[in-house]
C-alpha cells in the first residue's frame, strides 16, 4: 500500500491510498484525513474521505500547492501508527427484496443490462455462483457492511462487505446507465452495495427497497432533525430482508413521522475482525439483535 | 416584493456562488455555472456578489414585476426587453411596477444572469440560495422555476446607479474555437503517452449532453489504456477505478471514449477514471458553450495555472473597480 499523490487542478490535493479497495486502505485513509483535519492547515477547505483514497480541497491563493502537498505526505508515517479502532454506529436496514418498483424499473431499461432474459438478482446470483436468488439474498442479508463512503448524489452510502475476499459478492454495471432508479433501491456496482438517496440516473445493479429515508433536506424526519444526512463514513449496517406487509407498515410509520431505526454505538477494531470475522460479525449480529 | 414568473423559459434556476463545505457527503458545490457573470449581476444592481439571482439557459424567462425594481442582465448575446423594448446587456436597469421583462433569441454563449437590487430572497439551505434539483435542496422549492411561481425580492441596498454598464474589456470573451487550460493528472497514468498527447492536439466539439452536471465532449479519438489487471474493488473496465472523489472540474472518460468536464452540481464521486482537471480559470468559459461549439484541451502546469488564477482575479478587482 503506497499512496500517491496527484493535484485535481490548482484547488484539489488528491490521495490515491491504494489501487485496491481493503478495509486496510480505507482505515488509513480515514487516519491520514483525521490528522489533517486536527492540524487545521490554513487554507484548506474541506476533506473528503472516499473508499480507498481522498480529496483535500484547498484555496491556493492562502497556502501553496506544494507546501500542502509536503505537509500532507508527511502525515502519511504518522496515520500508519494509529490504531485501526473507529467508534461508530451499528445500524440494521430492512430490505424489502425483489420488491414490485425496482422490478418494474429493471424491466423498463433491460435492453441496458448484460442479460436481459433475466432480473438484476437472477443475474448477480448466477454470475456469484449463489445457487438461487435466495441464497443470495440470504449472503446480501447475512454479513455486515461498512460504509467507505458517502457521495456521489447526497447522502449515498458506498457499503464494503465485511467477509474474506473470496467470499465478496462482484457485480458489474448496467452496459449503459439508467436515467431512472426508484429512491432508497439498494443497489450493487463493483463490490460495492448502496442505497440510492435520491431517485435518479444509476448504473448500479438493483436488488430491493428500504422503506426507511436517508435522506431529507426539509430534516422533517425525526431522525434526521440535526442533519438532513443520515450516512457518515464508519457507519456498520445490517440489512434484515422484510415482506410487503412488514414494507408497508414502515412506510406508514415513516409517513407519521414513527419509525425509528435501529442503531448501536459500537466500537470497531480492525485488527480484532480480521484475525476471526465470522466470530466478529457473530458478535456484531448479537448486538444489534439483543436489547 | 415579489417577482411573478409568466414562463419559465427552458431551464432557469435560482443560483448564487455557490454551496461549498459538504462534498464530502455527496452535496455538489451547485452555483452559477459562470461565476464571473453572476458577481457583475450583482455587482451591477448594488448587491452583495453572493446574492442569488437567476441562470437561465439557451432561453430566457419572462417576468412580471409587482413593484419598481432595478435588475441587470450578464453572460450569454442574449437581447433584453423591458415591456418589448430592447435594453443593453451588462448594465444596471431601472424597471417600473407593473412592466415585464423577456428576452429575444439567444446570439452567443449559452447562460445569462439576472440579478435584481436585493437578490432573490429563498431560504439559504447549507449556507447557500443555489438549487441542487436531484436532492429537492435549496433555490426555489428546491426545483427550477415555474410558470405562476412568485419568487421572493430582498431589500434593495439603495447602491446600484441605473445605465450604469461593464465596462466593454471587463465583459465575457468569447473565443471560438474555446480553449480549455487542463493539469494532467488524476489518474492519467491509465492511458498510454502517445494517447495523451493526442487528447492534448486534437479539436474537440461540445456535444448534445451538456449541462450542470458536466459538459460531454466528442470528435476526438479514444483514449489506449495501458494493460493492467484491473484492482479489486475497481470493475472490469480499463477505465474504472476504485470509486474516488471527483473534483470540480475533473475531466473523466468513460470507456476511454468521449471526455466529460464535471461542473457545480456534478456528482461528488464515482468509478470512471479522470486524466485530469480543467483549471479554476477556465471553468466560468465552460457554462457559456453550445452544443457543437468546436474546443482544444490544452496542458499546463501547475505555475500555469496559478498565473491563470491570479489574471482571473485581476480582472475581477478591475470590475470592482470599474463598479465602485
Amino acid at each position: 500500500m503506497k499512496p500517491r499523490y496527484t493535484f485535481g487542478g490548482d484547488e484539489h490535493l488528491f490521495v490515491e491510498v491504494d489501487e485496491e479497495m481493503s478495509l486496510d486502505a480505507f482505515f488509513k485513509s480515514l487516519s491520514m484525513t483525521r490528522i489533517i483535519a486536527e492540524r487545521a492547515i490554513e487554507g484548506v477547505t474541506e476533506i473528503c474521505p472516499a473508499n480507498a483514497s481522498f480529496q483535500v480541497k484547498f484555496d491556493p491563493d492562502v497556502v501553496a500547492p506544494g507546501a500542502l502537498l509536503e505537509e500532507v505526505r508527511s502525515i502519511e508515517a504518522e496515520a500508519g501508527k494509529a490504531d485501526p479502532v473507529l467508534q461508530t454506529r451499528l445500524i440494521e436496514i430492512p430490505v424489502f427484496y425483489q420488491d414490485p418498483w425496482t422490478h418494474e424499473t429493471l424491466m423498463r431499461f433491460r435492453e441496458r443490462h448484460q442479460d436481459p432474459q433475466g432480473t438484476d438478482l437472477e443475474y448477480a446470483a448466477r454470475i456469484n455462483g449463489y445457487s438461487s436468488v435466495e441464497a443470495f439474498i440470504a449472503a446480501h442479508s447475512g454479513s455486515p457492511w461498512f460504509v467507505s463512503m458517502v457521495g456521489f448524489v447526497a447522502g449515498l452510502p458506498f457499503m464494503y462487505q465485511m467477509v474474506e475476499r473470496g467470499r465478496q459478492i462482484q457485480v458489474p454495471k448496467y452496459l449503459r446507465p439508467r436515467t431512472d432508479t426508484p429512491k432508497l433501491t439498494v443497489g450493487y456496482g463493483g463490490c460495492f452495495s448502496c442505497i440510492y438517496s435520491v431517485r435518479g440516473a444509476g448504473g448500479y445493479q438493483m436488488f430491493g427497497i428500504t422503506p426507511m429515508p436517508i435522506f431529507d433536506p426539509d430534516q422533517k424526519t425525526n431522525y434526521l432533525e440535526d442533519f438532513m444526512v443520515f450516512f457518515r463514513p464508519g457507519d456498520i449496517v445490517k440489512f434484515r430482508p422484510i415482506d410487503r406487509v412488514e414494507y408497508d407498515r414502515t412506510v406508514e410509520a415513516v409517513a407519521k413521522n414513527a419509525f425509528k431505526p435501529k442503531i448501536r454505538e459500537v466500537e470497531f477494531d480492525l485488527r480484532a475482525f480480521n484475525a476471526d470475522i465470522k466470530g466478529y460479525n457473530a458478535r456484531l449480529e448479537g448486538m444489534i439483535n439483543g436489547d | 416584493m415579489a417577482i411573478k414568473v409568466l414562463n419559465p423559459g427552458l431551464l432557469t434556476s435560482v443560483q448564487d456562488l455557490g454551496r461549498p463545505g459538504y462534498f464530502h457527503l455527496g452535496i455538489p458545490v451547485s452555483g452559477a455555472m459562470d461565476r464571473y457573470a453572476m458577481r457583475a449581476a450583482n455587482l451591477l444592481v448594488g448587491n452583495e456578489e453572493s446574492a442569488a439571482g437567476l441562470e437561465a439557459v439557451f432561453v430566457g424567462p419572462q417576468l412580471a414585476f409587482a413593484e419598481d425594481a432595478m435588475i441587470a442582465v450578464t453572460g450569454a448575446d442574449m437581447p433584453v426587453k423591458i415591456d418589448g423594448e430592447i435594453q443593453p446587456g451588462w448594465t444596471a436597469l431601472p424597471v417600473k411596477a407593473g412592466q415585464v421583462l423577456s428576452f429575444d433569441f439567444l446570439t452567443a454563449g449559452a447562460r445569462i444572469y439576472i440579478a435584481v437590487a436585493g437578490g432573490i430572497d429563498v431560504p439559504v439551505a447549507l449556507g447557500s440560495r443555489s438549487t441542487y434539483p436531484i436532492g429537492a435542496l435549496g433555490g426555489f422549492k428546491g426545483r427550477a422555476i415555474a410558470r405562476d411561481d412568485e419568487l421572493p425580492v430582498g431589500r434593495p441596498s439603495g447602491r446600484a446607479i441605473s445605465g450604469r454598464g461593464v465596462p466593454d474589456d471587463l465583459r465575457r470573451e468569447n473565443p471560438v474555437p474555446v480553449e480549455l487550460r487542463i493539469l494532467p493528472g488524476l489518474y492519467d497514468h491509465r492511458v498510454t503517452k502517445a494517447s495523451l498527447d493526442r487528447f492534448f492536439d486534437e479539436e474537440w466539439k461540445v456535444a448534445p449532453e451538456a449541462d450542470r452536471m458536466g459538459y460531454r465532449f466528442r470528435g476526438g479519438t479514444p483514449l489506449e489504456f495501458n494493460e493492467r489487471e484491473q484492482p479489486f474493488g475497481a470493475g472490469s473496465d480499463p477505465s474504472n477505478i476504485v470509486d474516488s472523489c471527483y473534483p470540480y472540474g475533473s475531466v473523466q472518460v468513460p470507456g476511454g471514449t468521449e471526455p466529460i468536464i464535471l461542473h457545480r452540481d456534478a456528482v461528488s464521486g464515482g468509478g470512471y477514471f479522470m486524466i485530469g482537471t480543467v483549471i479554476s480559470a477556465d471553468m466560468d468559459l465552460i457554462g457559456q458553450l453550445q452544443p457543437n461549439t468546436p474546443a482544444r484541451f490544452r496542458r499546463v502546469t501547475m505555475e500555469q495555472a496559478l498565473e491563470a488564477r491570479h489574471a482571473r482575479a485581476a480582472m475581477l478587482d478591475r470590475l470592482r473597480k470599474a463598479l465602485q
